[in-house]
């Protein structure tokens, strides 16, 4: 049912697409319609998923760099509070960056190759991550923090059996926010300079005005978002059993 | 392990004119308490008296500003914590472990491996009335379980002095009634010292081998009433009618 009423609104969304593209007075140049889409996928299929694929591996490096450093930060800004207090501001200001002005200084620091996209998609995915896991790690009642105290554990036995696997839910919100933006981010340091991706196809798709292309290139980049939101999901099941809840996708 | 006598050191649980102050409330005032070895001491009071204040105190999460605490001769806050397990209102229960490692973590927080301690915690699910849960998950149990999971993780330590903060609080009065029982018994089979807080007088003349009653805020003890020692003990008899009558005539009720 849940599945139904999401696939019947994007059928209804696809009509309605189909429906105000076909009206004479849209011009082709600005939006494509689903057919002319749908031809396009069909006719580039194998130029978009080259560049796709260099995307994909964009993301997925981008997501793994920013889970990594983003978990090894919110735990050492949760075991020591000088350094909480310290960075929570910079982090906060690291998502206030405007990624677009920054994507081509990032390229021209890093090159052309796949140096600046990473950084560009560690960066904006950096910010949910550990701002989820450090609420996570904080999310422990006092009484329970107290029952472990009254046991002996010692402040990693503490962090490793109690904070850590309570917080897990946290990551993964954190984590399915990221793995939606790291996708935008990608295309931004495409944008700034590259000779390939799927956010420089559509780029060169825009000034060609090959206008299927764009939409064709588009479609593959949110289903890239959504496949990615729907992994991080299927994921959270596995690992975190008990938390168990109707969820969507 | 046994020391010379000299007392009060020798007694697994003695507080020496305890007073503790917060801010502008004085939560217990000059308490005196010893429990004797393998004794079961319940604290009833009102609501805001101390009974709390005075576990954690015991159990090395406070220091208290006047007077001393010994348990099983430790003095200082970590070596109380170490001779003593102190078992919450709550059962506080991790909700990714089964019943079975609930009730290993105490033993995994002294450095026992996970397996071994897993191993050790087995055959108490048979001997208390848990056998077959034992990879239930917390959600999967009823809030009598999970009282009683927690209480194994309280046991298994084997620490001499058990400090119980209204261990049946959360439950309702026919779950509590049974739990009661179960308690006896399984104090009956594992010998404990026991410091058993409650607001339940008829829970603690049913548990305990004394009670003491604690007046409202500061908390002082202002009667310390001995229970006749035949068990079980009979919740209708006249006796345990006229235990429970002096203890809420102490309560002022």
């Amino acid at each position: 049912m849940r599945y139904a009423l999401a696939v019947g609104l994007l059928v209804l969304f696809v009509l309605a697409w189909q429906g105000v593209a076909t009206l004479h007075s849209v011009d082709d140049l600005t939006l494509a319609s689903p057919v002319e889409t749908l031809h396009a996928l069909r006719d580039d299929w194998s130029l978009l998923m080259d560049n796709a694929g260099v995307t994909l591996v964009e993301v997925l490096l981008g997501l793994a760099i920013s889970a990594a450093a983003g978990a090894g930060f919110a735990v050492a800004m949760h075991l020591f509070r000088p350094l909480r207090d310290a960075a929570y501001p910079l982090l906060v200001a690291s998502q206030a960056i405007p990624v677009v002005v920054l994507a081509p200084i990032f390229v021209l620091a890093f090159d052309y190759g796949i140096g600046p996209k990473l950084a560009i998609v560690a960066l904006i995915c950096f910010f949910p991550i550990t701002v989820n896991l450090l609420d996570g790690l904080r999310s422990v009642e006092p009484e329970l923090l107290k029952l472990m105290r009254s046991m002996g554990a010692s402040r990693l036995r503490t962090l490793w059996s109690v904070e850590l696997p309570a917080a897990l839910p946290f990551l993964f919100s954190g984590m399915k926010v990221a793995a939606t933006v790291s996708v935008i981010g990608a295309v931004f340091g495409e944008w700034a300079g590259a000779d390939e991706g799927l956010g420089r196809l559509v780029l060169l798709g825009n000034n060609q005005l090959q206008t299927p292309r764009v939409y064709a290139g588009i479609v593959l980049l949110t289903l890239m978002a959504v496949a990615l939101f729907a992994l991080v999901a299927l994921a959270e099941r596995f690992a975190c059993p008990w938390n168990r809840k109707e969820q969507p996708v | 392990m046994q020391t010379q006598a000299e007392a009060p050191a020798t007694e697994p649980l003695s507080l020496a004119n305890i007073t503790r102050r917060y801010r502008r409330v004085t939560a217990l005032e000059g308490v005196d308490l010893t429990v004797r070895q393998d004794e079961v001491l319940a604290v009833v009071g009102p609501s805001g008296c101390g009974k709390s204040t005075l576990l954690e105190l015991i159990a090395g999460l406070q220091e208290p500003d006047e007077g001393s605490v010994s348990v099983a001769g430790a003095t200082g806050a970590a070596a109380r914590r170490a001779a003593c397990a102190f078992m919450p209102q709550r059962d506080l229960l991790l909700p990714w472990r089964d019943a079975l490692a609930n009730a290993a973590l105490a033993l995994e927080c002294q450095g026992v491996p996970r397996a071994q301690a897993r191993r050790r915690a087995e055959p108490l699910f048979e001997r208390f009335g848990l056998a077959e849960f034992e990879h239930a998950r917390p959600a999967e149990l009823s809030g009598g379980m999970r009282q009683r999971v927690a209480f194994l993780r309280t046991l298994l330590p084997g620490r001499q002095v058990l400090l119980l903060d209204e261990p049946f609080g959360a439950l309702d009065s026919i779950t509590r009634a049974s739990m009661q029982r179960w308690l006896a018994g399984a104090l009956a089979q594992e010998p404990r010292t026991v410091l058993l807080v409650t607001h339940d007088v008829e829970e603690a003349v049913f548990l305990a081998d004394r009670v003491a009653v604690l007046s409202p805020r500061p908390g002082r003890v202002v009667a310390e009433i001995d229970v006749e020692p035949a068990r079980p003990r009979d919740v209708t008899s006249p006796e345990f009618g006229a235990v429970k009558r002096r203890a809420l005539e102490a309560l002022g009720l």
